[in-house]
C-alpha cells in the first residue's frame, strides 16, 4: 500500500489502523499531532481510522516560530 | 529632597500595576516575542528571559520520527511556564488554518492561536477575506483568536464581529525591520478601537520603533526577528523590554502636544542685555 508521509510516497504494510501506521512509520511519544488528507485527527481517534492507498499524512511537532 | 516624594520606585509601581488583559488573563508584559531565527536555542532561551516576555510565539511543522528538534523545543517551552501563542505561519486557506489550529491546541494544550492567513508571498500580507472566514470558525470551536492582520479599520472590525477580542495589525510586513509604515491608519484605529486590545505584529525593527507604538497607545508589541538577528540578541531583547516600559509609561505620562513653532522653555522676562544689544541693533 502507498501513502504519502509528510509529501513523500512511501510504501507500507497494510495497517489495521492509524495507531499502528504510525507505529510502523516510527513516531513515538506525544510530541506530534496528525492531519489525514488535510483534516485534523484527533488522537483518541487514531486506533478508529483505516487507511486506503494514496492517502495523505501530514505529521507535525513544535518548531520555533515569529 | 522635594522632588524625592515622587520616586523612580513609585513609578515603576504604577507600571507594573498597570496589567495587560487579553481573554481574561493578565500579564505584566507588554512585550511578546518569537522564538525563531536565533543563532542557538541556548541564545533564544537567554533572550526570551532577557525580554520579560510572557508570551511566546511558536509554530509546528512536518517532521519525521528521527528528528528530535520538537521534543527539545517543547521541553523547553514547558519550563519557561509563558503563555503559548502557537502561530498558523505558512497557511494560505482557511482549510489549513483549521486542521493547523486543531494540531496546536492538541500539543500544546492551549486554546490561544496567532492567526494568519498570507495572502501574497511578496511581502506576506495577510489575506483579509480569508481572515474573517478562518477567524469566524475558529471563534465557534473554541479557540482564542488573536489575528495577524493589516491596519485596515473595516477589516479589523468585521474580525471583532466574528468574536476576536484581540487584534495584532502590522507596523510593516514581517521580518522587514521598517517599524510603523502607515501612522495614519494605525492612529486611526486606536482612537475608533478604545476599548480592543491592540498589539503592533510585525515590522518592528529597533527599540525607538516598539516605544513609538506604546506611546502611540498601543497595548503591547510583538516581535522576532528585531531581537533574534541583532548582533547580541540578548542585550536586544533587554533593549526591547526597557523601550516597551518607557512608551508604555510615556502614554500614560500624556505626551506634550505639538507645536509648529518654537517655544522657549526659558522664561525670556526680564532677560539682561536685551534692550542694550537691541539699541546697538539700531544704532548699527
Amino acid at each position: 500500500m502507498q501513502i504519502f508521509v509528510n509529501g513523500q510516497a512511501q510504501s507500507v504494510e497494510c495497517p489495521n489502523d492509524l495507531k499502528s501506521l504510525l507505529q510502523q512509520l516510527g513516531y513515538r511519544g506525544e510530541t506530534f499531532a496528525v492531519a489525514l488528507n488535510g483534516d485534523f485527527v484527533p488522537r483518541e481517534n487514531y486506533l478508529h481510522i483505516e487507511l486506503k492507498d494514496g492517502d495523505a499524512l501530514d505529521v507535525v511537532a513544535p518548531v520555533v516560530g515569529g | 529632597m522635594w522632588w524625592r516624594r515622587w520616586s523612580v520606585d513609585d513609578s515603576k509601581r504604577l507600571i507594573m500595576n498597570e496589567q495587560l488583559n487579553l481573554y481574561g488573563k493578565n500579564f505584566n508584559s507588554r512585550l511578546l516575542v518569537g522564538t525563531a531565527l536565533y543563532p542557538s536555542p541556548a541564545i533564544m532561551r537567554e533572550s526570551v528571559e532577557a525580554s520579560g516576555a510572557e508570551i511566546i510565539t511558536l509554530s509546528l511543522r512536518r517532521q519525521s520520527p528521527e528528528q528530535q528538534q520538537g521534543k527539545m523545543i517543547w521541553d523547553y517551552i514547558r519550563e519557561s511556564g509563558c503563555q503559548l501563542l502557537p502561530n498558523t505561519a505558512g497557511c494560505r486557506t482557511p482549510r489549513e488554518v483549521i486542521a493547523l489550529a486543531e494540531m496546536s491546541r492538541e500539543i500544546f494544550q492551549t486554546d490561544w492561536l496567532k492567526l494568519e492567513v498570507i495572502g501574497d508571498d511578496y511581502n506576506l500580507q495577510p489575506d483579509p477575506y480569508g481572515l474573517i472566514e478562518a477567524a469566524r470558525e475558529l471563534v465557534k470551536r473554541g479557540f482564542k483568536v488573536l489575528p495577524y492582520c493589516t491596519d485596515d479599520l473595516v477589516v479589523c472590525r468585521r474580525l471583532l464581529d466574528v468574536g476576536c477580542e484581540v487584534l495584532m495589525p502590522w507596523g510593516a510586513p514581517i521580518g522587514t525591520g521598517q517599524g510603523l509604515l502607515n501612522k495614519y491608519n494605525l492612529q486611526t484605529l486606536r482612537e475608533r478601537l478604545p476599548d480592543v486590545p491592540l498589539i503592533i505584529d510585525a515590522g518592528i525593527g529597533a527599540p525607538s520603533q516598539a516605544a513609538e507604538a506604546m506611546e502611540m497607545g498601543f497595548d503591547a508589541v510583538l516581535l522576532n526577528t528585531a531581537i533574534a538577528k541583532a548582533q547580541n540578541p540578548v542585550v536586544m531583547a533587554q533593549s526591547f523590554r526597557l523601550a516597551v516600559e518607557a512608551g508604555r509609561s510615556a502614554h500614560a505620562a500624556g505626551l506634550m502636544v505639538k507645536r509648529q513653532t518654537a517655544s522657549p522653555s526659558t522664561p525670556t522676562l526680564d532677560m539682561p542685555f536685551w534692550q542694550q544689544s537691541s539699541s546697538k541693533a539700531l544704532q548699527d
